[in-house]
């Protein structure tokens, strides 16, 4: 353990630690352009310059200068404040003075350090350098000329994200950042170039030019895009989602997010459901009408159906609370007809290990084998893709997939695609059996993919099998995993929204749909009586007799139980827009017209209850260890391969269907289209 | 004056071929199976003794150098000697003549070498542009290796030991001993951050010493005369042995001459490239060490002497020997900003005070050829020199900064003489 002193103050640690990094622990701020804590370290924008003794007589990097015994390092002296102040110089002589039209401004980190260690005026009096801005997609624009080449960008794509498509070209002063032949950067994690950026070079494009950031008002929050729940920070200007960033969280998204994540929320400003609306039996039309109104039809439905004839269902975005104050609800009528696994994946939900992510997804670090089944991790959850990914870049873990064979950014052997390729592992045929078995920590990932299918139950089974054959489930581990696709599923799981015999849509005469809308309505009796409470005009509200407008992740309190069966609470952003109200509060609401008034008057109370009767799901932040038990049903397999759930990274709900930016994703990344008339400024 | 019988490159003229026979009649290949018998620590002990400090530029005591590689590899990781051919600096051809003429030497260089370090593998980067000197150079390698003096137990040693030669692609950067290691590995060449220094993490992350082609070209005449007589030549035992001088510019006969080290600069000028052009009176300046070292000005060079030390005390550096001579003819003002606008072509572009810096600089030097800036910016040019000096990852920054550095430190009268017409002109 070395000891040194940082300006005067001693310390001691961890071998390999960096000086900038013992700096930071002591509260010393050391500035840095290309320093990135989660990326290569290359040394190149001379900024963190700090004074160490013993060592020649010039300042060091201390970004990639290990500390050693007895160092006495001077964080700001005279001779650090000049190399610092002529670094500073020399990063500004070609840097444009556009900060006023450039949307990094207000928080960008050169402009701050300009500020400490800037000059009042340039000394500069030569013609400044200009660059050609590379088109590299929808999301991402482009000012070459404002880059001051630390490379955070290039090493992202390359370590992180895994898409070497940037790349330093040329040399000298001449050198510019770029994709070798211009092509859009095709990551699902190209939004976090912009995060990264350290000046206004790469910015975010459909968000140019609409805000200044002290405009903002910032909400800590839990994206629903998928079932990882990232970590997000909302900013809000006025009533609106201006753009959605990440927040740290080591062991979700570390500091990353994806694409959908950061750029869907345009889907929210359309299709809107902002008032309730009633299908008038004349017309057959949908047509504006009040809450009274709306709530009086579904409560003589509700009442006159009888029971055992109504269906509820949970869509993919729904919070904890709604669902719990429906099942309540339905509850109160004696309904069990309850659902929420609409995306037709057949799995058994009775054990809970059976159904979330056991290793969590910090825990795939630990990981020395990963088999994938079923699943495309990199569409599915981009953080759980780049997690193994680092994984891979960190100790070359080994990788099997059966499912399709499609580009996950590290090499992986390819098993095959059917359930009975899993079969023959199980039974130690192939290469990857071996890797399995020799493995300290192995680990299976079984996706959506795996499941929505006939033989969904025996799939399951047969990965339990795989899990305790490979001896994946220990007293200190659990390589069995689960990735969901949806970001309410786990919750709903946890809650029971389940029905453990089935029943069929298709003879059901009332069904209630909590934002459900990703599944064909034609499974529904097309004499049914459909209510259809959510946020977005889709399928579901296309489908419904009742309109009860609902409010988006943005626009309520609400807690979200990711795939590793983590409790994470979402604030609220903005209001709902127009007449549309909380979930939770239209079915409590709902409840007094039904005579069967829900026992809680707000959100707290609602807590409570579910405290009362699933005291892990208050547990914030929390994962609640599932014992292991039997899950699955051994069954003939079909002999048709795996296909993933997602097939399109950039459309799978409501939100992202709405999203203009998502649609120009959808055409640049999956239909190859030159994006012509990018959104972005334009809109 | 070196005696002819102290001389280490018999045939730097090229007099007698290079091929293994005329080079083994010069003594080469001599028994080189008992110099590797005296063992690694021998050898390396034999370096020290001899005081050869590294012809590359930077002057690193070379048996140190050898003595930091690991002895034995604690994870099976190989050691690499790679041999730095990219000769790119203006003013230096020195090492371009030795593999020219004189290749075998550096071969043996490489063998004893490459086993006092532990390598069973060489690399020699050759500059791109050297094409005949490395078709020469691998006619040679594959002369020894079919006498056996290479390959699976090289001169009968027991010691298996290959060498291979990778042309570079003309970038005076992968002349830098770290951009090198990108460059052969097939990256950008780009400089290291050190450390980690090559011989803890060098090519593919393995223990490597990289030195240049004249430093191991006379590692087998130390070896076989010892390094006592080596110690012997030269100033002092800092200053030690024998260097090959590049004489260029203004001179009557330019040469490549071995020396001994410590020559006084103008007994070398007179003696061997028949004195400066129009006799020494007409000197004007003269660059010492190859482009980046500061240049002299005629006072100095009157008594100055060619080693490291002493040309650090007159506040040039030795560099590569390269001496480039000026006579009174000479804009130096003009050629300092050449050299000004040589380095910003070959920065890299990696770190930020290089890359904008050297840019800048030229720009400067451009207007200061003209004579249009004002007087104060010639103190703005120092600053600048000084902000880009130590502040880089590689010393090209500080290359880029010592010519100007010299220049104003002892031409600045001429600089603002400059400024003075142009503003008469202007007026």
């Amino acid at each position: 353990m070395p000891k040194l002193t940082i300006d005067g103050v001693e310390i001691e640690v961890a071998p390999g630690t960096s000086i900038l990094q013992a700096s930071e622990m002591l509260g010393v701020e050391v500035p840095r352009f290309c320093y990135h804590d989660k990326l290569s370290v290359p040394a190149n924008c001379r900024m963190c310059l700090v004074e160490v003794s013993p060592g020649p007589p010039k300042p060091q990097a201390s970004c990639a200068l290990a500390c050693a015994d007895g160092m006495v390092v001077k964080t700001n002296s005279e001779m650090v404040h000049k190399a610092r102040k002529g670094v500073m110089e020399m990063m500004l002589i070609n840097h444009p003075l556009d900060c006023p039209i450039c949307d990094q401004g207000g928080e960008c980190d050169l402009q701050d350090q300009a500020v400490a260690y800037g000059f009042d005026r340039s000394r500069y009096h030569e013609s400044k350098r200009a660059k050609v801005d590379p088109d590299i997609g929808p999301l991402v624009k482009t000012v070459m000329t404002r880059c001051i080449q630390c490379t955070r960008c290039i090493r992202f794509a390359e370590e992180i994200a895994g898409t070497p498509d940037l790349g330093l070209v040329n040399r000298g002063e001449d050198v510019e950042i770029t994709t070798f032949v211009e092509k859009a950067i095709n990551t699902e994690l190209s939004g976090n170039l912009v995060d990264i950026c350290p000046v206004g070079a790469l910015t975010n494009k459909p968000y140019a030019f609409t805000a200044r950031p002290w405009e903002l008002r910032k909400t800590e929050s839990i994206d629903v895009h998928d079932a990882v729940g990232s970590n997000i920070r909302i900013d809000v200007r006025g009533g609106e989602v201006m753009r959605i960033l990440p927040r740290l969280h080591e062991d979700v998204n570390e500091e990353w997010i994806s694409d959908r994540t950061r750029y869907a929320h345009d889907g929210l400003k359309r299709q809107r459901l902002d008032r309730p609306y009633v299908r008038d039996p004349q017309t057959g039309k949908l047509k504006p009408t009040s809450w009274e109104e709306a709530f009086a039809v579904v409560a003589e439905k509700l009442l006159s159906v009888k029971q055992g004839w109504k269906a509820a269902l949970v869509g993919d975005l729904c919070d904890l609370e709604s669902m719990v104050a429906l099942k309540d609800l339905m509850g109160a009528l004696h309904e069990t007809n309850l659902e929420c696994r609409t995306d037709g994946a057949f799995y058994d939900a009775s054990s809970r290990a059976g159904y979330i992510f056991n290793s969590t997804i910090a825990g795939i670090e630990q990981a020395d084998a990963i088999l994938l089944v079923g699943t495309n991790p990199r569409w599915e959850a981009a953080l759980v893709n780049a997690r193994i990914r680092k994984t891979w870049l960190n100790k070359r873990v080994k990788v099997g997939v059966i499912g399709e064979a499609v580009d996950l950014t590290y090499p992986y052997e390819h098993i095959g695609t059917m359930p009975v390729d899993l079969e023959n592992l199980i039974k130690g045929g192939g290469n990857f059996a071996a890797v399995l078995k020799n493995a300290k920590n192995p680990m299976i990932i079984v996706g959506m993919g795996a499941f929505q299918r006939e033989d969904g139950l025996a799939v399951q089974a047969l990965a339990r099998q795989c899990a305790e054959t490979f001896n994946m489930v220990r007293e200190d581990w659990n390589g069995f995993n689960v990735l969901h696709t949806a970001a309410s599923r786990v919750g709903a799981l946890d809650i029971g929204f389940t029905s453990k015999e089935g029943f069929d849509l298709g003879k059901v005469e009332m069904v209630y749909l909590l934002g459900a809308d990703d599944f064909s309505m034609d499974y529904i009796n097309p004499n049914a009586f459909v209510v259809y409470q959510g946020h977005h005009g889709d399928a579901g509200a296309n489908r419904a007799d009742v309109i009860l407008p609902g409010a988006a992740y943005t626009e309520k309190n609400g807690l979200y139980v990711n795939t590793e069966g983590r409790v994470q609470m979402a604030r609220k952003a903005v209001e709902a827009p127009g007449e549309a109200r909380e979930d939770w509060k239209i079915i409590r609401a709902l409840s007094a017209y039904i005579h069967r008034q829900l026992p809680y008057d707000d959100l707290f109370q609602l807590r409570e209850r579910i405290a009362r009767e699933w005291p892990h799901l208050m547990q914030i932040d929390q994962i609640l260890p599932a014992p292991w038990s039997e899950f699955g049903k051994p069954a003939k397999l079909a002999a048709a391969p795996f296909v993933a759930a997602v097939q399109n990274f950039y459309m799978t709900n409501v939100i992202t269907r709405s999203s203009l930016t998502m649609a120009e994703c959808t055409k640049v990344f999956l239909h190859g289209d030159v994006a012509d008339n990018m959104v972005g400024a334009a809109e | 004056m070196l005696a002819d019988r102290d001389r280490i490159f018999t045939n730097i003229y090229g007099q007698e071929s290079y091929s293994l026979a005329d080079a083994k009649k010069r003594g080469d290949w001599d028994n080189t199976k008992d110099i590797i018998a005296r063992g690694r620590d021998g050898i390396i002990e034999e370096m020290k003794k001899s005081g050869l400090r590294g012809r590359g530029g930077a002057g690193f005591p070379t048996g140190m150098k050898w003595s930091f590689m690991p002895k034995e590899s604690p994870d099976g990781r190989p050691s690499y000697l790679v041999i730095n051919a990219d000769e790119s600096e203006p003013g230096t051809c020195k090492d371009r003549d030795i593999i020219r003429h004189e290749p075998h030497k550096l071969i043996e260089g490489a063998l004893i070498a490459g086993f006092a370090m532990g390598a069973h593998k060489c690399y020699i980067y050759i500059r791109g542009e050297f094409y005949n000197e490395a078709m020469t150079l691998v006619k040679a390698i594959e002369e020894a290796r079919a006498a056996g003096l290479l390959g699976k137990n090289a001169c009968g040693s027991g010691w298996d030991y290959d060498i291979e030669v990778h042309r570079g692609a003309g970038a005076y950067i992968c002349g830098e001993e770290t951009a090198l290691l990108n460059s052969l590995e097939g990256k950008k060449g780009e400089p290291r951050n050190k450390p980690p220094f090559p011989a803890a993490a060098g090519l593919y992350s393995c223990p490597t010493t990289i030195n240049n082609v004249e430093t191991i070209a006379v590692v087998p005449t130390i070896m076989r005369r010892g390094g006592p007589w080596f110690a012997g030549l030269g100033r002092n035992d800092k200053n030690t042995g024998t260097k090959l001088f590049c004489i260029s510019g203004h001179v009557n006969k330019p040469c490549n001459v071995e020396e001994e080290m410590g020559i006084p600069l103008k007994e070398l000028i007179e003696k061997h490239a028949g004195g400066v052009r129009g006799g020494w009176d007409n000197l004007k300046a003269i660059i010492p060490g190859g482009s980046s070292t500061p240049l002299l000005p005629r006072s100095i060079c009157d008594t100055v002497l060619m080693d490291f030390d002493a040309l650090r005390e007159a506040q040039s550096g030795l560099g590569t020997a390269a001496v480039i001579v000026m006579d009174e003819s000479t804009d130096v003002i003009r050629a300092i900003a050449r050299l000004s606008f040589f380095y910003m072509h070959e920065s890299c572009g990696q770190c930020t005070p290089c890359r904008e810096g050297t840019g800048w600089l030229w720009r400067i030097m451009q207007r200061m050829v003209r004579g249009n800036a004002t007087v104060e910016e010639i103190d703005t040019l120092l600053e600048l020199t000084k902000e880009i000096e130590g502040h880089t990852i590689c010393a090209h920054g500080d290359a880029s900064a010592w010519p100007i550095q010299g220049l104003i430190r002892h031409f600045r009268p001429e600089m603002e003489q400059r400024i003075m017409e142009y503003r008469k002109m202007a007026a």
